[in-house]
């Protein structure tokens, strides 16, 4: 685990950002938070579009699940409802939980997928649920990259992944 | 230089956070700026319940049931724990969007609308979307440059957009919106109950009183008596009408925005989308549903070049943290508004001058 982390700092230091995508919010089902699985143009030549569908579909999935109300969540609420919300202070949500498992799960998709292809995801989370941000990376050893615009490489820190700025 | 490091204490998210919130106790409580009301509310809701316990209990407790005290403390802690969880807690409040993701949809919307030639108004930017049929519109929010998802807005008052935005009580000292809502119902409904209770039992005691020693002598007594009921009196007709109110809302799922914007009402015939169209169903959800956390990581730390360089302010943003995005368009610093655009709604009244602010991007 640390090794990987610390391909995933490697990285970072060893690329430059070139461009940054953010895939938005699908709001067809109501308010409950899914992200729309259109395939942006950027990623064309950066990684398979199915690999990236199903890294989407399996958040929405999480998402869902988190947000699912049902006979467990009804349960929750009434309880934390019959303590006046103290048990609050003692135990997580579901939808906390849920949140963690989301963040592990970006983790390993950047470590196992992602990185390796020079991209890097942001746990939505940290972008108040809004957007999934993907960094695009050009690798500084690379001639003729189309990062005209970038500069700083070393202060890409804020694309967080995840990592355990929480 | 390095002693200034060692020294200075860890700077938190919740101190540069940009909107008008108040944060006390190191970021764990958010509540409005204007908080008169708030201690309003407190103060008559603890002087008219100590009354009650002092006087009123002790009488009825031997004449007729030590149960009496005893409800009417747990209604009180309930009430109270209910204040303070709506008025404490972030009501949902999306946090605005970085630089880079700000320039990503300008150039959607520019790619969408076309450019804008400098000096003219651009057009609304509103982006629709269907939902169960009906389509619905999402508004570009200019303060916090993000398209607002459905149901949210944008409250003056707080200055930031809030997730199924029901309204701003300044009486919780808080905005009601998605997060707190329950709580918000649960208060004024525990506190509806609290009032018809003292107000019941203050009833109940003047007259077993007055059979003993009199009417007037009571009042002599106690004259705390009549000083809450009058309080009790007038809670009553605001408490439990709002209580009613919020009740058909919650079975109807709607919020109160909505509602006086008529947007599910009247002559379109667009009906609510959310409603599941089951009053139990519609209850359960919003009463019982899931409760999403806060996405504003308000006791988040902030790296220490970003919290030693600059004196904090509330007003500034975390943007400095990202690098040059690659080619910022129409790109406006946070918190200032467009100078040639007006969209009444939606922008915050205007500002008294801020101090200079440092952005590390700035490229008007």
């Amino acid at each position: 685990m640390a090794t990987e982390v610390h391909n995933l700092q490697e990285l970072r230091r060893s690329a430059s950002l070139a461009t940054k995508v953010f895939i938005q919010r699908d709001y067809s089902d109501g308010t409950i938070c899914q992200f729309q699985t259109k395939f942006p143009p950027e990623l064309d030549s950066r990684i398979e579009r199915q690999l990236f569908e199903e890294t989407v579909k399996t958040l929405n999935s999480f998402y869902a699940e988190a947000e699912k109300i049902g006979g467990s969540s009804y349960l929750e609420g009434c309880l934390a409802c019959a303590t006046a919300y103290f048990i609050f202070l003692c135990m997580e949500t579901h939808y906390e939980k849920v949140l963690k498992k989301i963040s592990r799960y970006i983790q390993e998709q950047n470590e196992k997928i992602f990185a390796p292809r020079g991209l890097l995801l942001t746990d939505p989370v940290e972008r108040g649920m809004r957007v999934i941000e993907i960094s695009i990376y050009e690798d500084r050893c690379s001639s003729g990259s189309s990062s005209s615009g970038s500069s700083s490489g070393s202060g890409s820190s804020g694309g967080g992944g995840g990592a355990g700025a929480r | 230089m390095s002693v200034m490091v060692v020294r200075k204490k860890v700077t938190r998210k919740w101190e540069k956070l940009p909107g008008r919130n108040t944060f006390c106790c190191d970021g764990r409580v958010m509540m409005a700026r204007q908080k008169g009301i708030f201690y309003l509310t407190l103060f008559l809701i603890l002087g008219t319940c100590t009354l009650f316990f002092a006087f009123e209990c002790r009488y009825l407790a031997v004449q007729l049931s030590p149960a009496i005290p005893v409800f009417a403390a747990m209604l009180f802690l309930f009430s109270m724990a209910t204040l303070l969880r709506t008025s404490f807690s972030d009501p949902g409040v999306i946090p605005r969007a970085l630089p880079d993701e700000a320039a990503f949809i300008e150039m959607e919307i520019e790619a969408t609308n076309g450019a804008v030639p400098q000096g003219q108004r651009p057009p609304p930017r509103i982006k629709n979307f269907q939902i169960n049929n009906q389509i619905v519109k999402l508004k570009y929010c200019y303060t916090c440059k993000i398209f607002r998802p459905p149901r949210a807005s944008h409250c003056s008052i707080c200055d930031n957009c809030v997730e199924r935005f029901d309204h701003h009580c300044p009486w919780v000292g808080n905005c009601v919106g998605k997060r707190n809502y329950r709580y918000f119902y649960l208060f004024i409904l525990s506190l509806s109950l609290l009032t018809i209770y003292v107000f019941a039992f203050n009833i109940v005691y003047v007259a077993l009183k007055s059979l003993k020693i009199g009417f007037l002598e009571t009042l002599k007594e106690t004259p705390g008596t009549v000083l809450e009921v009058l309080i009790c009196f007038f809670t009553l007709w605001s408490v439990v009408g709002l209580t009613g109110f919020h009740t058909f809302l919650v079975a109807l799922n709607q919020t109160t925005n909505e509602d006086i914007k008529g947007s599910w009402t009247g002559k379109n015939r667009v009906q609510n989308p959310y409603s599941h169209g089951n009053i139990v169903k519609n209850c359960c959800e919003v009463l019982c549903g899931p409760l999403p956390p806060s996405v504003l990581d308000r006791r988040g730390i902030l790296p220490l070049e970003e919290s030693g360089s600059r004196p904090p302010s509330t007003q500034e943003t975390s943007s400095s943290l990202l690098p040059q995005s690659p080619a910022p368009t129409e790109h406006l610093s946070p918190n200032e508004m467009p100078e040639d655009t007006s969209t009444p709604e939606e922008m915050p009244p205007p500002e008294p001058p801020e101090p200079p602010q440092e952005v590390t991007e700035a490229e008007k």
